[in-house]
């Protein structure tokens, strides 16, 4: 394939050229960018969180009234969940993954630490706390139900046997000896690990120490908490609609909210993770778009060309070219502006993908990307050309003949 | 002439409908996307007290313990009851109020409705005065009623509506947790974007809908909501809130001037070096002055994502301005031959300029109605979506009026390179080659 004679002829076309690698370049900076956000929100939407989640729903509740203790409400409440048909286990809690609210403190491994402990999530729960949640105990014991104290408002809650996850343990005691060792959750109040879960994550999707978990044996004292139930596989739908009724059952002066009184695990999660799942739907559909256009103009310049260029088209034909060589001159003339358009492109990716580092507190683009957006965009333009680029082979030589 | 022109054009559209109809979607979409995008921006960072902001003041100060000590870190939003008290009870501005969220159970009279939690403000009586919040029925309390912790209570339109039908209900009594609160004012539907006074409770949520004097809350130890950031030994126990070292309470001022602002900042520091000369504060002695819209700058109120969004929109509208200059270009110099009989014939290259941009506009304004439409459908998808931002997402009168001009510009612009090009043609080249 001859390229001089293309380039020669695409010196005659500067503007429609330029216009063309502009967009390709323009396309691709912005496609790469937008599929490596969209990628980076999957994997968001998609981080475990330790929890086995199928077939676990949760409660938002409210207590109506104020008694000095809601103690024995709260527990009469745990026991008629427990009594559900169906359910496997059940507790109250203050938080659980996803829920973007909840507690956290710093962990100090002396009595009187002063620096910032290390940051963690506080979830308050009993005996079946690991059974509901579906976590896997890697290292000591369970609470026993003789341990679960009772916390009142006022006071901080340090329980004397607590659980941690794995992270903690490593970070803390990174010899591995951290089963039975001593930390202080609030000042002079020593806590024991008596037991290492692999992975639960903290409550909030945005935290510095996603898998920084510390689980207490406590109820606490107060009108607002949190029930989780575990359902036996298969009958997660007939507890998630039992659930309200029970609890209204026992006792109305209560409010589970419309929309976050009961939910199913997978409602938790689709609700944490909207704004992200938003966001990439919206990128993706920017993407698809962008590409649709920018295919949509070279078909539209080039079908210009070919009918420009008719006559010169049937003089080769006259002289001997053949239908490829047409075909393949369109084609190669198109490979060439995209080439020219992603050599620009990747420049503009790498600078656009930089700003968002620093304006968006984004990562930076991975090559792979890049390379991605190049495959695609010299793909799309090969095909946009194709149907002018067929059509061009099909002038027949009697064109060079046709006018004056 | 511009008669002639627009039936030429409108010939000529017609002529190459694909290439038309290519040019006004990749405009419309672009329009579209962008104008869907910035009303997002738009409403969200939008000023929450229009003409007031200006005058509404938050006085900052530092009690913090010395752990942790930043100079250069912000100061805290919020303050300690102690000071709070103090700056409200010193009533050195024109207007004050101190304030913290909170929520409450109401209780219907109606047996068969069953209770439900609407979310509360705790404040002085100065809130509704500063903030200028309309009232339907009723007027706000009087400091004389804070000193007095009157079980009383202005409640919002929605809560008016669900408990009384929207009836005048002044007089009346609401049920909270045992607490009895008698109606004084009923407000007019009121939202100020973003919840400004207190961004820890909610960022862009609805206005709450009971308000309660601080004074009262705190006796009848009413449900408390909101941030809290302790130091020492504070710990946000609910008991002690009043003396903990906790900031909690969010305190505004509203003064008028430049001179009233010199004024209170002086008063300001001069109370934060007392504090630190009496020992109360241990860090050096630090006061701001904020206002609301260097306040919700500071706390990057607006998502990111928002910000993101537009861009991306913009990036979009650009490689669709770009797509509509190429198919221009093409259209305009697939017509070299009669541009070049129009030149024969005498129509100077003005005329020839002026007809193809005339071609332009109209795709532009085509584009603008299209955009419109993709503005109009893109706010719908953003309305649905269930953040509490959402439900604001309406395009106004200036929007729409931009949408518009831009589409026209844009097409414009798009449509001058082209039609530069398309009447430097040669004519005798062109028709001697014909």
């Amino acid at each position: 394939m001859q390229i001089k004679p293309i380039l020669a002829a695409l010196r005659r076309h500067k503007a429609g050229t330029i216009l063309i690698a502009l967009q390709i370049a323009l396309t691709l900076a912005i496609v790469c960018n937008a599929l490596f956000i969209v990628h980076e929100r999957i994997d968001r939407v998609n981080r475990p969180t330790g929890m086995d989640e199928s077939n676990v729903v949760v409660v938002q509740n409210r207590y109506v009234g104020s008694p000095p203790n809601f103690v024995p409400l709260i527990k009469t409440d745990v026991q008629a969940l427990r009594s559900i048909p169906g359910v496997e286990a059940a507790y109250t809690t203050n938080s659980f993954p996803l829920r973007r609210g909840g507690w956290s403190t710093g962990i100090q491994t002396k009595p009187d630490g002063t620096k910032d402990g290390l940051p963690t999530a506080l979830y308050f729960g009993d005996e079946q706390t690991l059974k509901a949640l579906g976590v896997r105990l890697i290292a000591g014991r369970n609470f026993n139900p003789g341990e679960v104290v009772i916390v009142q408002p006022q006071q901080r809650p340090a329980p004397p046997q607590v659980i941690v996850t794995k992270a903690i343990v490593d970070k803390l005691f990174p010899n591995g000896d951290g089963l039975g060792k001593t930390i202080y959750l609030s000042k002079g109040k020593p806590s024991t690990i008596i037991g290492i879960v692999d992975k639960l994550t903290v409550p909030w999707i945005d935290f510095d120490h996603m898998d920084n978990v510390t689980i207490m044996p406590l109820i606490f004292n107060s009108g607002y908490q949190h029930f989780v139930i575990r359902t036996r596989p298969g009958e997660q739908d007939a507890v998630f609609k039992a659930t309200a009724k029970t609890l209204y059952g026992v006792n109305r002066m209560r409010v589970l909210s419309e929309k976050t009184g009961v939910r199913t695990f997978d409602m938790v999660r689709s609700s944490a993770y909207e704004t992200d799942r938003g966001m990439a739907i919206l990128m993706s559909v920017v993407c698809g778009v962008l590409l649709a256009i920018t295919a949509a103009g070279i078909v539209g310049l080039s079908s210009f060309w070919v009918g420009q260029r008719r006559k010169q088209i049937g003089v080769r034909r006259a002289l001997g070219a053949r239908r490829s060589d047409i075909l393949s001159y369109f084609m190669t003339e198109n490979f060439l502006i995209a080439l020219a358009g992603v050599v620009l492109g990747v420049i503009l990716a790498v600078g656009l993908s930089q700003w968002m580092f620093t304006h968006f507190e984004m990562k930076r683009l991975s090559f792979t990307y890049v390379l991605v957006g190049v495959v695609v965009l010299l793909g799309l333009g090969q095909v946009a050309v194709f149907a002018p680029a067929l059509r061009a082979s099909k002038v027949s030589p009697v064109e060079a003949t046709r006018s004056v | 002439m511009f008669g002639y022109y627009l039936e030429l054009a409108l010939r000529s559209l017609r002529r190459s409908r694909a290439l038309t109809a290519l040019m006004i979607l990749a405009i419309a979409l672009g329009i579209g996307a962008s104008m869907t995008t910035l009303t997002v921006l738009h409403v969200l960072s939008g000023d929450p007290l229009p003409g007031r902001s200006g005058s509404i003041f938050m006085p900052r100060l530092d009690p913090r313990g010395l752990r942790g000590f930043d100079l250069s870190a912000d100061l805290p939003a919020q303050v300690t009851w102690t000071d709070g008290v103090n700056l409200l009870n010193a009533r050195r501005a024109h207007r004050q109020a101190l304030m913290t969220g909170g929520a409450l159970p109401i209780q219907p009279d109606d047996p068969s409705i069953d209770p439900f939690f609407v979310s509360a403000r705790y404040t002085s009586a100065d809130f509704f005065g500063m903030f200028d919040t309309p009232f339907r029925y009723g007027q706000a309390w009087s400091a004389t009623e804070d000193e007095q912790r009157a079980h009383i209570a202005v409640i919002g339109s929605e809560l008016n509506d669900r408990l009384f039908h929207g009836e005048n209900s002044i007089g009346r009594t609401i049920h909270a947790n045992g607490a009895d609160l008698r109606i004084v004012g009923v407000l007019k539907p009121w939202r100020p974007v973003p919840h400004f006074y207190d961004l820890n409770t909610t960022n862009y949520g609805a206005a709450e809908q009971v308000f309660v004097p601080l004074t009262t809350s705190r006796a009848m130890r009413l449900t408390r909501n909101g941030g809290v950031e302790c130091w020492g030994m504070g710990s946000g126990d609910e008991d002690h809130m009043e003396s903990a070292s906790c900031v909690w309470l969010q305190l505004w001022v509203e003064l008028d001037d430049a001179a009233a602002v010199a004024s209170y900042r002086r008063f300001l520091e001069g109370y934060a070096r007392e504090q630190v000369a009496s020992g109360r504060y241990d860090r050096p002695a630090r006061a701001e002055l904020t206002n609301v819209m260097h306040l919700l700058d500071e706390q990057g109120v607006v998502p990111g994502d928002v910000r993101l969004q537009v861009w991306l929109s913009l990036g979009f509208f650009v490689v669709c301005l770009v797509n509509t200059v190429g198919l221009m270009l093409a259209k305009f110099m697939r017509r070299a031959g009669e541009v070049s009989v129009r030149r024969a014939l005498g129509a100077s290259r003005r005329s020839v300029f002026t007809q193809l941009l005339t071609e332009a506009g109209i795709v532009g304004l085509a584009g603008g109605f299209g955009g419109l439409a993709v503005a109009l459908l893109g706010l719908a998808i953003v309305r649905m979506q269930p953040n509490p931002a959402a439900e604001l997402a309406h395009l106004d009168l200036t929007m729409l009026a931009a949408t518009f001009l831009v589409s026209l510009f844009a097409a414009l612009a798009a449509g001058l390179v082209p039609a530069w090009r398309a009447c430097r043609i040669p004519p005798a080249l062109q028709l001697k080659s014909q």
